[in-house]
């Protein structure tokens, strides 16, 4: 575990990056984490799918896959690659101050 | 008296039903498996087919044949559960009611979630293995293939036996080397994963057998669509991998009543489940095994089977209306099949990853985990009977504990380990 400080916040982190407590998360933290990460400025799509990431993990406890992400968020997965690229998922749940989507194996 | 209903016949379900049926006699427990059809497939065994290494038949045998005398076998689809009333719906509009529910139905193949997948190309120069149909098709493809791309594609996350598209890569080398072909084919494993397995010390060992066999590795790599005619996989974000023959592991999702069964499971209709208890989140009588259930572990024979202990003891408290115990840890262990009549082993749970050593005993072993070995090669050979004669009928496995064990694991250091 280690702290980050974004917009004036210190959080604390994972060793890849990831909130460890969604409590510490603003819309501030993800400004600077998605400028970190290289994404730019967030768009409204952005923030679609990042309120979405939230809502299902606040409800559910865990961050939904790419496949829910596509079929219930509203944003299309092409979309998703376009928006954060190489792995929506996981960029979108770092961005959105959630853990990192559990890599089942 | 009262009833367990199991859904499905497969490892989870057959197990778990003979596991209780030695347990509580005839009249004071009636049990039923419910499966929509009589053929239990040794799945481990369809890696083995395309290489003509297994025969397809050999590897089907009758589901109720490996039930015990005194266990109910009905052949139905199902439709949906109603947890409320604790009744099961059958496709035919019959129903059962239960005093216990065992979910175990597997996990089902998506071709249709990726576009184009079963389309132009399929069974020409688009293949899968995970069924014993298409390990049949493919084994046809591949005793001509002489020369090209092969490619071999995991979609995405979750699949049942996460080490079976690497293995594939491991023996069709071996196999177009015997064939005296391996300079003429390029083999490059397209992967969605940023490397080549999910937990980092295994990774890095089977990303260098990928190496010192030619193999290539392609990562983060999202299929979107599969192009048959033009012989190429598409990424979501537009990367294209160019091929002569692609064997591709399809989307996987929970059985379909599951999602018809409000609450009962996650996004991709695998049963949400308490990850020690496998007691269900939405009823307490109501538990789930194997691929079918949502747990952040490997879906797996081995699992399944570990598993099985903690289910059965948790059935039976829910039976006399106790709360269940959280005892599942995790464990898994599979072989790695690596050509040339040898294999790895890997061993592991929820919380600590693939590690080498030795296995079961700290220092006599036998086996060497994370490294290749004949004696490996053969432990895998030795399951198939071990799993008809002794695993699915609910004995014990000598020396093979539920709990994994650290005893003959090396550690890296960051993890509490000896350098």
């Amino acid at each position: 575990m280690s702290t980050m400080t974004y917009a004036g916040t210190a959080v604390d982190v994972d060793a890849e990056g990831f909130l460890l407590d969604h409590g510490q998360w603003n819309e501030q933290v993800a400004a600077e984490i998605a400028t970190e990460a290289g994404i730019g400025e967030l768009s409204e799509r952005h923030w679609l799918v990042i309120d979405f990431m939230r809502k299902t993990y606040l409800e559910s406890g865990a961050a939904p896959s790419i496949r829910t992400l596509g079929k219930v968020s509203g944003v299309p997965i092409k979309e998703l690659y376009e928006l954060f690229p190489k792995g929506p998922a996981k960029l979108a749940a770092k961005v959105a101050g959630i853990p990192k989507p559990r890599g089942c194996i | 008296m009262k009833r367990v209903a199991i859904i499905g016949g497969g490892t989870g379900g057959t197990l778990v039903a003979n596991r209780l049926r030695r347990q509580h006699p005839a009249e004071a427990l009636e049990i039923v498996v419910i499966d929509r059809d009589d053929r239990h497939v040794y799945q481990p065994g369809l890696l083995f087919v395309p290489f003509g290494l297994e025969d397809p038949d050999g590897i089907v045998r009758s589901r109720r044949a490996q039930l015990h005398a005194g266990i109910e076998f009905r052949q139905a689809e199902v439709d949906r559960v109603d947890t409320a009333a604790s009744t099961v719906h059958l496709g035919d509009g019959e129903s059962l009611d239960y005093d216990a529910l065992v979910i175990a139905s597997g996990a089902k193949l998506l071709y249709e979630e990726t576009e184009g997948l079963r389309g132009a190309g399929w069974d020409e120069s688009v293949f899968g293995f995970y069924s014993a149909a298409d390990a049949t098709a493919l084994r046809e493809a591949l005793t001509g293939f002489e020369r090209g791309h092969l490619v071999v594609n995991l979609v995405d996350m979750p699949i049942k036996c996460p080490v079976a598209p690497l293995e594939f890569c491991f023996l069709a080398d071996w196999f177009l080397r015997e064939r005296g072909v391996r300079d003429q084919v390029e083999i490059t494993y397209v992967t969605p994963l940023d490397a080549a397995f999910t937990k980092p010390v295994a990774a890095e060992q089977l990303g260098g057998m990928l190496e010192q066999r030619g193999i290539g590795l392609e990562t983060e790599f999202a299929t979107g669509r599969i192009d048959g005619a033009e012989h190429r996989l598409v990424s979501w974000d537009e990367r294209e991998v160019r091929f002569d023959l692609a064997v591709v592991i399809p989307l996987h999702g929970g059985a379909p009543f599951v999602e018809r069964s409000p609450g009962l499971g996650d996004d991709l209709g695998f049963v949400a489940v308490d990850v020690r208890t496998l007691q269900s989140k939405v009823a307490p009588n109501v538990f789930a095994i194997g691929d079918a259930a949502s747990l952040p572990t490997s879906k797996a024979g081995s699992a399944t089977h570990f598993e099985a202990e903690t289910l059965c003891a948790n059935v039976e408290r829910a039976l006399d209306g106790q709360e269940p115990r959280g005892s599942y840890d995790g464990h898994v262990n599979c072989f790695i099949e690596s050509g040339f009549h040898k294999a790895l082993l890997i061993d592991f749970n929820y919380e600590v990853e693939p590690l080498p050593g030795r296995y079961p005993e700290a220092h006599l072993g036998p086996l060497p985990l994370l490294r290749e070995s004949r004696l490996n090669h053969l432990g895998k050979l030795a399951f198939q009977p071990l799993y008809w004669h002794v695993l699915l009928p609910g004995r014990e496995i000598p020396g093979v504990g539920a709990e994994m064990s650290m005893a003959g694991k090396h550690a890296p250091p960051e993890q509490g380990g000896q350098p």
